[in-house]
C-alpha cells in the first residue's frame, strides 16, 4: 500500500481524516512534504549563509518585522474626496495564520478618518438616566480593575459582495477581510454604570465616539450589563489610533459598528437614539420592502482562508486547507470542510482554545491531483446554529441589502490549479 | 485589589457575581469593587457636549429655520457632493426621492428611507458636512435640515422647523422597519 492509500480518506475529492493533523499520520505527512522539499533544494548550495558569518544588529526600542514580509498589508481603497477619511481596509486574510490578528493588520472602518486625540483632552461622560452624571478622564480609567477577553470583530458589510448576482473575481481578504480577531482588555462597562447609578427604566444606552462624524449608536442595556467593555488595550498595547485610541466601547460578538470607537459619550434612556448609522445604514431590506433593525449578533460564520481566491496550488500532493469560523451568540463547536462543493463534508479539526464569540482555527489535509474541485466550509455553534449557503439567504432576504450576510463561501480550484470565487 | 491580581480564578468568580448582580438590579449595582474616580458633572454642564437628538425631539436646540433659507445652505455647502438636485453622487448619498415600493432595488434616501426626521437635524449637526463637521450653526441645521424634507414633498417652503414642528413630522417609511433588538 502506498503512502497516499494509507491516509484516511475523510469525505470526497481528496479530503483526509483530520487525524492525520494529530500524531497519528503525522510521519506520513512528513514524508511526502519532505519528498517536496527535497525536490526545491536541488539547486541550493548548502554552504553556511553571510547571515550566520557576522553579528547582526542588536536590540531595538520597538521591532519591526522582515522586510521579506511587508507584502503582507491592509488592502484599503483608494481616498475619496467626497468622503474625507471614511472607508475601510481589510485584513490580509489569507497571508495570517492562529487566531489573533496582529494591530497593524486589523481591519479599520472609519466614517470621517482618525482623529488626532489628546488623551489629556478626551473625556467619557456618562450621562441620562442616572443618577450622577459623571466624567472619567483616561488617567481616571488606567486605575480601574480590568479584564482581558479575546474575540472577534466583524463589520456587518464584510462578505456582503457575495450577495451580488455574479460572483467577483476576489481574495479572502478583498471579499472577507472586514473580520479580525483580538484579545481586547478593558473595563467592565458595567462597574462604570454603577457608579453614575443607573435609574430605574432605563433600557438603552446610546454610544458616541470623539471622531469628526461624532458617530454613535444605540445598544440595550441588557447587553451594555452582560460583557461590554470600555477597551483601552488591544493586544496588550494601548489600542492604535485607527482602533479607537484612548478609548473604544467593545460589544463581544456584535456588528462592529456598535464597537464605537474614541469613545467619549454614554446615555442612557428608554428609546435608542435613532441614529443615521443605525436606520439609514446598517439596516436590511427584505423582499417585502420592509427593513430589519438592530440586527446586532453577527452570524455563525467560516471562510477558507487558504487555499483561497487568486492562489494558485503549484504542486500535486497535500495540502492542509486552512480557515477561520466564528459565531456572535457563542463557540465555534464544529466546522466541515467540503472539496466536492458540498456533496460530501469532513469534520475539520478546531485547534484547542476554542472561546465564546472568538476566531476558532480549522484545519483539514486535502489530496490534491490536479482535479477540479470546490472548496466550501460550514461553521457549527454551540447554540445550534448552522451557516447556511448562499441560496438559503437568498431565499429568505433577497439582495436589497449587503449587510449581515454570513453564507457560505465557495473556491473553485481549476485543474491548473487556480483558486476563484464561485457560486454554488 | 491585590488578592484578585494574586488569584485570578478568584476575579472571575467576583465578576460573574457583579454581573448577575447588575442584570438583575441596575442602578443597585455594587460599585466597591472600583476606585470611584468619574467627576461628577451637571448636566447643564453637558449641554454643548451632548449632541443627541432622542426621536421625540428631546435635546433639539433652540433656533428655527425653512427650507427656503436652507437651499443657500444647501447649494454653498452641501451641492458640491449631493448634487444639485440632491440625486447624490458616489459615497454622497442620494437625500431626496425614490420609493421603498419601486420596481427593482428601491433608492433609500432620506423621504423614501429614513425613519424620522429628527436623524436628518442629528445626523447633519454631528457629522456634516463631511468637509467640515460641525461647522453649521443650529440655525442652519435647521434651516438645511428644512430644505432636504422640501425636496422630498415633506414641508413646505416657508414651513418653519423648530424644536417642536420638527419631531411632528412623520417620514413615509416610518412604519418600515422589524425591531430585532431583542434577538441577542
Amino acid at each position: 500500500m502506498t503512502h497516499r492509500e494509507s491516509l484516511h480518506k475523510a469525505a470526497g475529492n481528496g479530503l483526509i481524516h483530520r487525524r492525520h493533523l494529530l500524531g497519528l499520520g503525522l510521519g506520513g505527512l512528513g514524508v511526502a512534504a519532505a519528498g517536496q522539499v527535497l525536490g526545491a533544494d536541488q539547486a541550493m548550495a548548502f554552504e553556511l549563509p553571510a547571515w550566520s558569518r557576522r553579528p547582526g544588529p542588536g536590540p531595538s526600542r520597538y521591532g519591526q518585522r522582515s522586510p521579506h514580509t511587508d507584502h503582507i498589508g491592509r488592502l484599503a481603497g483608494d481616498p475619496n474626496p467626497l468622503y474625507p477619511g471614511g472607508g475601510a481596509s481589510r485584513s490580509p486574510l489569507h497571508l495570517l495564520q492562529g487566531t489573533i490578528t496582529p494591530n497593524s493588520l486589523h481591519f479599520e472602518r472609519h466614517h470621517a478618518g482618525v482623529p488626532a486625540i489628546d488623551p489629556a483632552g478626551h473625556r467619557l461622560v456618562i450621562n441620562g438616566m442616572v443618577r450622577q452624571p459623571l466624567a472619567f478622564s483616561y488617567e481616571d480609567l488606567l486605575a480601574y480593575p480590568m479584564v482581558s477577553r479575546i474575540h472577534f470583530l466583524e463589520c456587518s458589510g464584510n462578505s456582503g459582495t457575495l450577495l451580488g448576482a455574479s460572483p467577483v473575481d476576489g481574495t479572502a481578504q478583498s471579499i472577507h477581510g472586514l473580520v479580525s480577531g483580538a484579545e481586547w482588555t478593558g473595563i467592565r462597562l458595567a462597574d462604570l454604570l454603577a457608579e453614575a447609578g443607573v435609574l430605574e427604566g432605563a433600557s438603552w444606552v446610546s454610544a458616541v465616539g470623539a471622531d469628526g462624524a461624532s458617530m454613535g449608536r444605540s445598544i440595550p442595556l441588557t447587553k451594555i450589563l452582560d460583557d461590554v467593555l470600555v477597551a483601552l488595550y488591544q493586544n496588550g498595547e494601548p489600542l492604535r489610533p485607527e482602533q479607537g485610541y484612548p478609548m473604544r466601547l467593545f460589544v463581544p460578538g456584535w456588528e462592529g459598528n456598535t464597537s464605537v470607537k474614541w469613545l467619549t459619550h454614554l446615555k442612557l434612556g428608554t428609546a435608542p437614539s435613532q441614529f443615521r448609522d443605525e436606520t439609514s445604514k446598517y439596516t436590511d431590506t427584505l423582499p417585502d420592502r420592509s427593513s430589519l433593525q438592530f440586527t446586532f449578533p453577527m452570524g455563525c460564520k467560516s471562510v477558507i482562508t487558504s487555499p483561497s481566491g487568486q492562489m494558485a496550488l503549484v504542486r500535486r500532493g497535500l495540502y492542509q486547507v486552512t480557515g477561520i469560523a466564528w459565531s456572535g451568540a457563542g463557540t465555534i463547536r464544529r466546522v466541515e470542510v467540503s472539496a466536492d462543493g458540498g456533496a460530501s463534508w469532513a469534520d475539520a479539526l478546531l485547534e484547542s482554545h476554542q472561546s465564546e464569540k472568538a476566531l476558532t482555527r480549522f484545519r483539514i489535509p486535502w489530496d490534491w491531483q490536479g482535479q477540479d474541485a470546490i472548496l466550501l466550509s460550514r461553521a457549527i455553534d454551540d447554540r445550534g446554529n448552522v451557516q447556511p449557503d448562499r441560496n438559503t439567504i437568498l431565499a429568505e432576504r433577497g439582495n436589497l441589502s449587503t449587510y449581515h450576510y454570513h453564507g457560505m463561501q465557495s473556491w473553485a480550484v481549476g485543474t491548473d490549479g487556480n483558486v476563484r470565487n464561485v457560486y454554488v | 485589589m491585590s488578592k484578585f491580581i494574586a488569584v485570578p480564578a478568584m476575579l472571575i468568580g467576583a465578576i460573574t457575581l457583579a454581573t448577575c448582580t447588575n442584570a438583575a438590579a441596575p442602578g443597585a449595582a455594587d460599585s466597591n469593587q472600583t476606585p470611584a474616580l468619574g467627576s461628577p458633572v451637571s448636566e447643564s454642564r453637558l449641554a454643548d457636549f451632548d449632541l443627541i437628538i432622542a426621536a421625540d425631539g428631546t435635546g433639539l436646540p433652540a433656533g428655527s429655520g425653512t427650507a427656503d433659507l436652507g437651499e443657500t445652505i444647501y447649494r454653498s455647502r452641501c451641492q458640491a457632493c449631493h448634487g444639485e438636485n440632491a440625486e447624490g453622487r458616489g459615497s454622497a448619498a442620494a437625500l431626496a426621492g425614490g420609493s421603498m415600493q419601486s420596481e427593482g432595488p428601491p433608492l433609500r434616501t432620506v423621504g423614501s428611507y429614513w425613519p424620522y426626521a429628527t436623524t436628518v437635524f442629528d445626523f447633519i449637526r454631528r457629522a456634516m458636512p463631511a468637509d467640515a463637521p460641525k461647522s453649521l450653526s443650529d440655525e442652519e441645521v435647521y434651516q438645511v435640515t428644512a430644505y432636504v424634507l422640501f425636496l422630498n414633498g415633506l414641508v413646505s417652503r416657508n414651513q418653519v422647523l423648530d424644536r417642536d414642528s420638527l419631531p411632528a413630522i412623520v417620514m413615509p417609511n416610518r412604519g418600515g422597519f422589524i425591531d430585532q433588538s431583542r434577538i441577542q
